[in-house]
């Protein structure tokens, strides 16, 4: 899991442009200034790319915190 | 990780790994912004990257900053699904294509209003040129076949509309996209032919499109034709569709918001004119000075002869539409010729070529002067060379002058050429056609100007790493290879077998060296060969003296001279005797050893001698020694 919020670090802080960034397990959008909805959109297509996962749309809408989206990467590429 | 041409842009760099800093120090305020802008905006940059550029012009242009040689251009945008993730993507490539770009953005869904009510945001704007980026789904065509009867004319009556509604109310050019069709088939093959498919209604839509917009000011931007050249499979994502109204995958924002940069670029004339092509290994396969015109590889039939012969047609075809070509290469003049005059499968001829620039100076001072031979600026200029540090040179010394990427296997260059787009066009006419031929009549026979400045610079950034050894069995072969094929840059043109090398390699009165060389781009193998014997009283002869032509101008020279002097001092060493034997091909090192410092021994150029005393300044680049001379001290 480790290397993933690593990854999932370096992404956010690429997409929301913000160095200070930490992906953790509890961090969820309502912290991070500017995430909204398309920045969620934006962020979801960069971390699909990143681990080359596919997400459904009812996964993508049940993500409440990056701990969420961590483990279902975990699941789907075997990672940990 | 393989570059996918399309989808990563492969023709562009990689971005710089400070990207980031530079640009939060355009940003900052720096001089020439506009060139710097124009330098970080021509790499392959990834999405959040393109946003950061975009921020960093924008705030720019707020300030009113002079970013030229960049352009101010108002571009609005309305069409099908959620925009909101172009438009930074847009600013930041438009800025690739010399274009500061202002977006003005519809309201999501506001086509038709925004069209019509002389109010609308759009209309208010006064903007250069409207966007309709429209995509089937927004078209007034109904799901049952049966009701689909007149929808072309609907399409087109509904593009009509909002055309001339830009047009009366804002007086803006429109922009309009062509319609890509879905990939999903109704019945299969016979989409095609039954005209009530979504497949035939668009294609009938196209054609009626570029037909009906002759004669007027709106310009085509064929989509249909992108999502074609990806796969419409990849292009329409309905994971993004259902998520987010992303109208195509967002795999090909990148892509898409290129394709827009450039037509802009277009219509404000900042496409490219010329072409300038590299010629060994580019034209064709093989190194002519070496192979000879008998050697290089263009024949149909040979994998390697086809790739460059495309690349031929491709530049002719280019001519055809009145691009202007030129050569530059590093070659004898007349044996650079000979191959456009009389190999048989050369396609390419003098006649084509405005300005044929074939001698032994860098690129970048070849290029400044076809640009000025043609009076074209280097913003029109395009050059295309197979070799990475020619590349590199050119961008780096002349950064407005494009330059692609290419791929290893030249099977690929003419495609990537063409992908990069530097040709858009916005118009055709017959002046067109005949512009190359206009450019040619003005070309006059070029004398070279003064080097252009900065090399030392540049040879530094490759991070040269050089490597010095005695003859020895790995490298046997490669050395009596090199010594039996090399013509031009070579001293004696001695050419010696396998077992003679070998001899050599045994001979205590012969010293030897086999040399290396890597850099940024990677390793050139092995590029130099020297065998020097005992002659005279404390006297060497340099009996072969070779390099490869790949690296002229990075002083290797220099560096292999300084490890001959070190060398021979260290054995009590005292004269340097260097050999010029005249050949048919190797006029380029008649002033080898005149410009290492060599004093001419009689006369006829023939025998020069180098004292050992004499000291010579290291060159940029890492000495590695093996074998016997590991040990010996520098300088």
């Amino acid at each position: 899991m480790e290397n993933i919020y690593k990854t999932l670090t370096a992404i956010m802080i690429d997409v929301f442009d913000d160095d200070d960034i930490v992906a953790t397990e509890g961090l969820t959008a309502a912290q991070v200034n500017g995430w909204d909805s398309l920045a969620h959109v934006r962020l979801m297509i960069q971390v699909e790319r990143a681990f080359k996962v596919k997400f459904t749309a009812s996964e993508i809408n049940s993500f409440k915190t990056v701990g969420d989206l961590a483990r279902s990467i975990a699941a789907k590429t075997g990672l940990k | 990780m393989t570059r996918h041409l399309f989808a990563d842009l492969a023709w562009l760099p990689e971005p710089p790994a400070d990207f980031r800093t530079r640009v939060k120090t355009l940003a900052a305020g720096v001089p020439n912004a506009g060139d710097e802008i124009l330098t970080l905006a021509t790499h392959a940059l990834s999405d959040a990257q393109l946003r950061r550029l975009a921020d960093a012009i924008a705030q720019l242009a707020a300030q009113g900053t002079n970013l030229a040689p960049l352009t101010p251009f108002k571009l609005g945008l309305v069409g099908t699904g959620t925009l909101d993730l172009l438009i930074p993507l847009l600013a930041g490539s438009a800025a690739r294509h010399g274009i500061v770009l202002e977006c003005v953005h519809a309201d999501y869904g506001q086509i038709i209003q925004e069209a019509l009510d002389p109010n609308s945001k759009l209309n208010r704007a006064k903007c250069d040129a409207v966007l309709v980026a429209l995509d089937y789904r927004s078209l007034p065509i109904p799901s049952g076949l049966g009701d689909r009867g007149n929808s072309v004319e609907a399409s087109a009556a509904f593009i009509d509309t909002l055309r001339e509604g830009f047009h009366a109310n804002s007086g803006a050019v429109c922009i309009v996209q062509t319609f890509a069709p879905p990939p999903e088939q109704l019945f299969g093959s016979l989409d095609r032919r039954v005209a009530l498919t979504t497949r035939s209604l668009l294609d009938a839509l196209n054609r009626r499109l570029a037909e009906s917009l002759a004669g007027t000011p709106d310009l085509i931007l064929d989509i249909a034709g992108l999502a074609e050249t990806v796969g419409l499979a990849e292009w329409y994502s309905p994971e993004q569709w259902n998520l987010a109204k992303l109208p195509f995958s967002a795999t090909y924002a990148r892509l898409y918001a290129d394709h827009v940069g450039r037509l802009i670029g277009a219509i404000r004339g900042n496409a490219r004119r010329c072409l300038i092509l590299d010629l060994d290994n580019t034209l064709w396969g093989g190194v002519i000075g070496d192979d000879g015109l008998d050697g290089i590889r263009l024949a149909q039939g040979d994998a390697v002869g086809e790739a460059h012969l495309e690349v031929q047609r491709t530049a002719l075809m280019l001519r055809e539409r009145g691009i202007v070509l030129a050569v530059s290469s590093k070659n004898t003049d007349e044996i650079a010729r000979a191959a456009f005059r009389e190999h048989p499968e050369m396609l390419l001829r003098e006649k084509h070529i405005a300005v044929f620039q074939a001698n032994w100076n860098d690129k970048a001072t070849n290029i400044k002067a076809i640009a000025e031979e043609l009076t074209l600026g280097l913003q029109s200029m395009v050059f295309l060379d197979d070799n990475p540090v020619e590349r590199g040179l050119v961008r780096q010394l002349l950064p407005r002058v494009a330059v692609p990427e290419l791929p290893e296997d030249p099977a690929l260059y003419a495609r990537t050429l063409l992908a990069a787009g530097y040709f858009e066009a916005v118009a055709f006419s017959d002046e067109d056609r005949k512009r190359a031929d206009f450019y040619q009549d003005n070309a006059k026979r070029l004398a070279l100007q003064s080097k252009v400045g900065g090399i030392e610079a540049y040879l530094e950034s490759l991070n040269m790493e050089i490597t010095f050894a005695p003859f020895d069995a790995v490298g046997r072969e490669r050395i009596s290879q090199l010594i039996n094929k090399s013509n031009q840059f070579n001293l004696t043109t001695r050419r010696y077998t396998e077992a003679e090398v070998a001899a050599a390699e045994a001979d205590p009165d012969a010293f030897t060296l086999q040399v290396r060389l890597t850099d940024v781009f990677g390793d050139n193998g092995m590029i130099s060969v020297i065998i020097a014997r005992a002659a005279g009283e404390a006297e060497w002869e340099i009996d072969t003296w070779l390099m490869s032509c790949r690296v002229l101008g990075r002083k290797v020279e220099q560096m292999v001279l300084r490890e001959l002097v070190l060398n021979a001092r260290e054995q009590g060493v005292r004269r340097l005797i260097g050999v010029y034997r005249p050949t048919e091909k190797n006029a380029m090192v008649k002033d080898h050893y005149a410009k290492l410092g060599f004093t001419e021994l009689g006369e006829g150029g023939s025998h020069w001698v180098f004292d050992t005393a004499t000291d010579i300044p290291a060159a940029p680049m890492t000495v590695i020694r093996v074998g016997h001379t590991a040990s010996l001290a520098d300088a």
